[in-house]
Formats: structure tokens, sequence, C-alpha cells
């Protein structure tokens, strides 16, 4: 199914969202990483508030190239998903109802997305000039000393995207793995 | 004798950098090319759309192919009627890449004490540098930026010489089936047999600069590529995971003699940004 999606996502949005469905998300996401997430969970761990409120929010996994004068942000493709798992179960229990990457999650994270009733995207990974066509604005809005990793604040229109582990269970990554292979010798 | 002066090859770095990380190789688009009609999965089909679509906006408006421009592996081979003038050679490498990756405005994902603090030395550097000398008295520089995700899925093992051939191929297939999505496919697999520890792995490395295509001249190992290849795509992981026929764009295979209680076997995996780009000076 082709869906088009705002932000904030709903809970009635994400119940309709299955694995497979391809998304065009318009709207404000966040953009944050390895060391931006490591500094959030630190708080999290302290009980000290956050710099950004993710509650209800969609956090992409990823870290621009530098933008050139006049543009709101360099290449922006998604970095793999699975370095942030360990981090992830806690956010999503403060509300965070979204995530872009790339790759697998673990179980704890599958989990939480139903416990919690969230969805997990991929976006195309390597595709990071054609996504950042789709990027109307840009500011970093937490750790900037991070650089690259940065917490970034995104606007963005019709960014593709495609559900992989929705709130039912499904899970892309093996539905269509399952499909397509082959025994040995076959 | 001939003398080079260590700012051309400090200015070649820097130009090969924009280069790979701007300009996909026309046997990666090529590939993209057939594989958008080839692979049966839509899914799939839909990524080797975007991906070309992608080159197109990197070609046209001077973007990074990929945000990840990864750290600069460069492979040198110095002819050994060279003689360096004008500093330090390293120095002008490193310079290079600092150069490229600034006026390229490409990202800087180089971290120094890896398992502590992690800070980012800002400008990409040091390269990791590969030298060989040769005969002659010209300079070849190849320049592949690496990126993570794929990297990160790459693997070594010491087999046993008793695994032999089917031991090899077990792990290669293993290793591709566990990088799954995260390693972006379709993948480039590059294999290095034998040799030790290090040497495999700089075997695997070296194989990823051959064009997607290409096949190894030796034919029992373009035989172990071929059958490698049909069993990695037969995996079904698909164009970025999603499920599909297309796994992996090639497998290279490179080996090399080892201990007679040896059978190093090195996986290096490369995602679908299949990036390198080469100059002899």
């Amino acid at each position: 199914m082709n869906k088009n999606v705002t932000t904030p996502l709903t809970d009635d949005v994400i119940a309709d969202l299955r694995a497979g469905d391809r998304v065009c998300i318009t709207g404000t996401i966040l953009a944050a990483r390895d060391a931006a997430h490591k500094r959030l969970a630190e708080l999290v761990e302290k009980g000290e508030p956050l710099p950004v409120d993710v509650a209800g929010q969609i956090i992409y996994y990823a870290g621009p190239t530098p933008a050139r004068p006049g543009r709101p942000i360099g290449s922006v493709g998604p970095t793999t998903s699975g370095r942030m798992d360990v981090y992830t179960p806690a956010l999503l229990d403060m509300g965070l109802k979204g995530m872009i990457g790339k790759g697998y999650r673990n179980q704890a994270v599958k989990d939480a997305i139903v416990r919690n009733r969230a969805v997990y995207f991929a976006a195309v990974g390597g595709a990071a000039a054609l996504i950042a066509q789709r990027v109307e604005a840009a500011r970093v809005i937490a750790y900037e000393d991070l650089g690259p990793e940065a917490i970034r604040e995104m606007r963005v229109v019709d960014f593709p995207v495609i559900v992989v582990n929705d709130i039912h269970g499904g899970d892309l990554y093996e539905q269509g793995r399952l499909q397509f292979e082959r025994e040995v010798g076959s | 004798m001939r003398e080079i002066d260590v700012a051309e090859i400090r200015d070649a770095v820097a130009r090969l950098a924009i280069d790979a990380c701007y300009h996909l190789g026309d046997d990666v688009v090529g590939f993209f090319e057939r594989a958008v009609d080839e692979e049966e999965s839509e899914a799939g089909r839909d990524v080797f759309q975007q991906l070309l679509e992608n080159a197109a906006v990197a070609r046209t408006e001077n973007l990074p192919l990929c945000q990840d421009t990864g750290l600069a592996v460069v492979f040198l081979e110095v002819g050994q009627d060279v003689h360096f003038v004008g500093g330090d050679l390293g120095s002008a490498i490193d310079e290079g890449v600092r150069r490229g990756y600034a006026d390229g405005f490409l990202r800087k994902s180089s971290v120094t004490a890896p398992f502590t603090e992690r800070k980012n030395t800002g400008d990409n550097t040091p390269a990791v540098l590969h030298t060989s000398i040769v005969p002659g008295d010209r300079v070849k520089i190849t320049l592949a930026p690496k990126g993570g995700g794929a990297e990160n899925m790459s693997a070594l093992s010491m087999l046993k010489p008793s695994q032999g051939r089917p031991g090899v191929v077990d792990f290669v297939v293993d290793t591709v089936a566990k990088a799954g999505p995260n390693a972006c496919p379709p993948m480039v697999v590059g294999v290095g047999v034998g040799s030790t520890f290090e040497g495999a792995a700089l075997l695997a490395k070296h194989s990823l600069m051959r064009e997607v295509g290409s096949s190894n001249p030796e034919p029992r190992l373009a035989e172990l590529e071929d059958e490698l290849e049909r069993r990695c795509n037969d995996l079904g992981i698909g164009p970025q995971g999603l499920g599909g026929r297309i796994t992996v764009m090639d497998v290279f295979v490179e080996d090399a003699p080892a201990h007679i209680a040896s059978l190093p076997v090195a996986v290096n995996i490369q995602c679908h940004s299949a990036r390198h780009k080469q100059v002899v000076i």
C-alpha cells in the first residue's frame, strides 16, 4: 500500500501502518544518531530532563554531510539503526512514536514498538543526495559540539520510507527474505 | 630517478576524494540500470530506481552520493625509481584528505580514542594508507571512501586447513546473511583467502577496488566467485534487505599462500555505494 502521513503521527495512523507499506512522510522530524543517543540515555538514567521532548516525535537516524551555502542540508541518508537499539526502548517508553533508519532491530525494540504503539520505517540507505531534495529546512537544536552527530530538527516533504516493524508484529525484513529465499541446490 | 613533489600527491588525493563521493562509477550505474528491470521484487526495483535517481542528483548537484563519505582508504603504489621531494609523503596524503573533505563538503567521520571519548578529528584524517613498492617511475593512487555500515558487517575467521573450500564458502555466505539489510545491499563482497591474519584482510580490501562485473583471471578463483555470487543471491535478502533476487552485485576473491597450519578467510563487505577512484602520476 502507498500511504501519505503527516507528523505528528497519531495512534490511529500508526495502527493502520503495516510492514511493507510504502509511506511518504511530510512534517517535522528529529535527526539523531549514536553520540546524541548516548547523551540522551545518560540523562534518562539520571532522571534529568532531555534537551528535546521526544514524545510524539519521529527520530531519523542520520548524520548529514555539511550543507553548501544556501542549502538547508547536505546529503542525509539513514544510518544503521541497530547501534541505537540499546538506547531505544527507554525513548519509546517516553512516548517516541517513530524511527527511520535501515537494518535490523533487536527483540527488545520490536517489543517496545508494540507496547508503545510506535513504528519503525526504513529509508533507502545510500540514497542520501535524493533524500536531501525532500528536506525543506533543518536546524541544530541540541549538542552542536557533536558536529554531524548533533540533534537536528528537519522539515521534510514526501520523504519516501517503507514500514519494517509495525504494532501488529509484522517484520518486513523477515517476510521479504522468506518470500525470495532459495534452498541450496534448488 | 624521477622526482615528484608531494604537493602533487596531496592535490590528487583531494580531487579523488571529491570525485569518488560525487560520481558513482559507470560499472555500478550500469548494474543498477540492468537490475531495475531484472529484479523480481517490486520493492527491490523501486530501490534501484531510487539509487539511479540518487546517482543523477549527486552528479548534477555536486552532492555526496551517501552522507557516509567514509574513512579515506588510500592504496599507494610507488615505483621504486621515484624520489619524493617537497616534504613528508604521509603528511601530504593527510593534507589531501583534509582539503578534499573540507572543499567537497564531505562528512568528517573519524574519531580518536575509539573506545573512550570518541572525539571527532574534525577533518577526517588520518587516511588509512596502504603502500607498496613496484617497478617503474610512476605513482598510482587509488582512493576509496569506506563507509561504516558495511565495514561493520565484515568478518575474519582463521579456519582449519581441513575445512577447505566448503569452509570458505560457508563462512562467506554466513557473513553476507548476517550482514543483511545493515550493509546496504546489493553489496560487493571482497574475499581474501590465505596469507596471515592481516594479509587476508588486506587482500579482501584490495579486491574491492575491482570493477563490478569483472572476474578473477584465474579460473579456479573465478569459479569460486561465481558460486559465492549464486549462493549469496539465493539468500533472498534482496536490495536493502526488503526481499529479492539481487543481494550482491559481485563477489571478488583473491588468495595468497598461507602457513601450513592456517586457512585465514577475510570477508570485507562493501555497500552499493561502491566508490573508488584512481589516478597515475
